[in-house]
């Protein structure tokens, strides 16, 4: 026992010089690597790829908001456009700002380099980011900025914590911090625990880490925001896999026509096992 | 009304028939065909046990054909992989279907091969004169594994990129000449695109030329000495006066339409399913990490093989502690290579003298259990990041698998087993 708590001090020191030695060097760029593992509580996403209102918002906010600095560079605005039942030129006058063709992908116009110099690392391509971390985490980290003044860009993230990217929706949402507030406490059984001797009172606790978004300092209230990301969580996960929604309904021409030969590759199976005499 | 006219002496010249003759004489086309399925003699009690031999070969097909499809469209080179799997799946025609068959055929295939072997084990297939046809099997089956390993690394994802650098550092751990032995298996001194290329050449062509031929193989092999059944009885001990086994059926079209179809169309719904509803199977069948492009520089959190492999990945974990002054990694490596290697000697250490599950003794099937029980854990503990309490069972499992090799001609010996009937039942 005393040797292995011998040995995990010495790792423990080997890791930490290791950290501060690759902080030291790394200086700018080390806080946005080390990403520390987030217990926030998230709240459900469901994807709904036949809502086609909410996967043209969805793009729409995209292009305005996100492709200056991460590209979609694996899917085509044509492909896009036709799934989401939008007219090429619609497309290319109110989506498209790079002058680029309706055939081409999907990419940004930032520079990797220029953008590795100003983020630490450069902003990574997206296309498939809903299938790496999931539409659940996409969704929750999206509305889980707050200001952090120890932050080199001022914000920091309840999800993704020491994330490297600004909130460049704040303009939409308003301005979070992170606070301590009086929360009704939660029972054993998960219900809000009452007072006893004031009926409908709440028993109150201090918990720390809320968000708490200062009243009308963004240009969409807390239902808009929160439809917004929906759509633009959305949008993402109809980009992961374009294919899904035909996917599943060939699938289930498929499934049926199987299981029609199913049953005719059974009786003629029948037929041949009546021969064999046990 | 005309005489009838005798039909002429010869077999017809004429017609589709007359083609037919043109070939058999020429070829033997009716002799292989009556040898290898119409004259065929298979025994009258195959079980469902018995549908995963086939269903091998039809998740070879469709891994032969969805595989030359992707290769029309894949670009082999550390640049291009990565984005060539996701032009296949956006922008070639019914490329997401090409590359879902296959990734969902490459799990499928360990399912029935695992299913196949495990009724060779119960069933005492591997005893003699079956002895060729299991060795003949399980270099199918080390095959299969390479071919799995080379082709996970081609969409050049991160887990591919991570995954494959776990297991080729392997190589690193043999004493003396690891280091340098590993430089020339990557072919660079990293993962790099020349590796990917390499693997490439083995995925495509190498690897699939050696399972085709050692799958005709295993088939010539197997209906030289015959099927052997759930009685484990040898059906060409009774036979009639044409030299026909009593319990024997034709092969076609008994077994082939009167067995087989169905089931085979009953797999392709279960597939289908997968390919068309949850290609990913929750991330089973593709890992999450794996829709990022590979990045030397960035560790997935926590690296687990594809489903398939976990049981051996965690007996290369279970190994730690050095030996001889060589590292534990070594070990492991030596741990793995020997589970995987050893079903090979089944046919002598089995001692028993029935063949088959079903009259052996109590021990043979508590050992039978138990390797199926170490087999399910160690297959999750390979999914899991390593702890003490899971190396610690990682280790018990290890030891269970072992043993039921190691113990067999010892537990076979000792143990009472049932008389065997002298045909087959039911």
């Amino acid at each position: 026992m005393r040797m292995l708590a011998k040995k995990t001090t010495a790792f423990n020191s080997a890791a930490r010089q290791f950290l501060l030695v690759a902080c030291l060097v790394l200086g700018f760029t080390a806080p946005l690597g080390i990403a520390a593992e987030s217990n926030w509580h998230m709240e459900p996403f469901s994807g709904d790829l036949e809502n086609l209102p909410s996967l043209q918002n969805g793009w729409r906010v995209y292009m305005n908001y996100c492709i200056g600095c991460h590209s979609l560079k694996h899917q085509r605005y044509e492909r896009t456009a036709d799934d989401l039942g939008i007219p090429h030129e619609i497309a290319l006058e109110n989506l498209v700002f790079t002058g680029q063709k309706i055939g081409e992908q999907m990419t940004s116009a930032m520079d990797p380099s220029r953008a590795k110099q100003w983020f630490g690392a450069p902003p990574p391509d997206l296309t498939m980011v809903s299938r790496v971390r999931g539409t659940e985490w996409l969704y929750n980290y999206l509305k889980t900025f707050y200001l952090d003044e120890t932050r080199p860009l001022g914000v920091n993230n309840k999800v993704f914590v020491n994330v490297g990217m600004p909130n460049v929706m704040q303009e939409l949402q308003g301005i979070q911090t992170s606070e301590c507030i009086q929360m009704p406490k939660i029972a054993e059984n998960g219900g809000e625990m009452r007072d006893p001797l004031i009926p409908g009172k709440a028993i109150t606790e201090e918990r720390c880490g809320q968000l708490v978004l200062q009243e009308g300092s963004g240009q969409m209230n807390p239902e808009e925001f929160d439809q917004t990301v929906y759509d633009l969580t959305n949008f993402l996960y109809y980009v992961g896999d374009p294919s899904r929604l035909e996917r599943q309904r060939i699938g289930v021409f498929v499934i049926l026509f199987l299981i029609i030969l199913y049953v005719f590759t059974f009786l003629l199976a029948r037929e041949f096992q009546k021969d064999v005499k046990h | 009304m005309a005489e009838i006219q005798e039909k002429p002496a010869g077999r017809p010249d004429k017609g589709l028939l007359g083609v037919l003759n043109w070939f058999d004489e020429r070829f033997p086309l009716m002799e292989t065909w009556n040898y290898h399925m119409a004259r065929y003699w298979a025994p009258k009690n195959f079980n469902f046990w018995y549908y995963f031999g086939v269903l091998s070969m039809v998740v070879l097909v469709i891994q032969l054909l969805t595989g030359v499809w992707l290769t029309m469209n894949y670009v082999p080179s550390g640049e291009g992989a990565f984005a060539s799997v996701e032009y296949i799946m956006r922008d070639v025609e019914y490329g997401w279907l090409l590359r879902y068959l296959h990734s969902t055929g490459a799990s499928a295939f360990f399912i029935v091969v695992y299913l196949h072997m495990f009724r060779g084990m119960m069933y005492g297939s591997y005893r003699k004169p079956r002895e060729l046809l299991w060795l003949i099997g399980m270099a199918i089956f080390v095959a299969l594994m390479a071919e799995g390993f080379f082709g996970y690394l081609l969409p050049w994802g991160n887990m591919s990129y991570w995954g494959a650098q776990v297991i080729v550092s392997l190589v690193g751990a043999i004493p003396v000449i690891g280091p340098d032995l590993m430089e020339w298996v990557r072919g660079d001194f990293l993962m790099s695109g020349i590796t990917l290329n390499r693997f490439f050449a083995l995925h495509v062509i190498a690897l699939p030329l050696v399972l085709v031929m050692l799958v005709f193989v295993h088939v010539v092999a197997l209906h030289h000495v015959g099927s052997n059944n759930p009685d484990g009885v040898e059906i060409k001990k009774n036979k009639d006066a044409n030299g026909i086994p009593l319990d024997g059926i034709p092969f076609h079209p008994y077994y082939t339409i009167g067995h087989d179809l169905p089931a085979i169309v009953l797999f392709l719904i279960f597939f289908c399913l997968v390919v068309f509803f949850a290609p990913e199977m929750g991330g089973y069948f593709l890992e999450k990490p794996n829709f990022e492009m590979a990045d030397p520089l960035k560790t997935p959190d926590h690296i687990a093989p594809v489903w398939y492999y976990t049981p051996f990945y965690a007996m290369l974990r279970a190994a730690t502690f050095p030996l001889f002054g060589i590292p534990a990694k070594f070990w492991g490596f030596v741990v793995m290579a020997g589970a995987i290697v050893l079903p090979a000697a089944l046919p002598w250490l089995d001692r028993s003298p029935v063949k088959s599950i079903r009259y052996k003794g109590a021990l043979s099937k508590i050992m039978l259990g138990l390797f199926v029980i170490s087999f399910f854990v160690l297959g999750y503990l390979g999914t899991i990041a390593p702890s003490p309490v899971a190396t610690l069972i990682a280790q018990i499992g290890t030891a269970i698998y072992f043993a039921y090799f190691v113990l067999m001609p010892w537990y076979t010996r000792v143990e009472k087993t049932k008389p065997v009937p002298d045909r087959v039942t039911g």
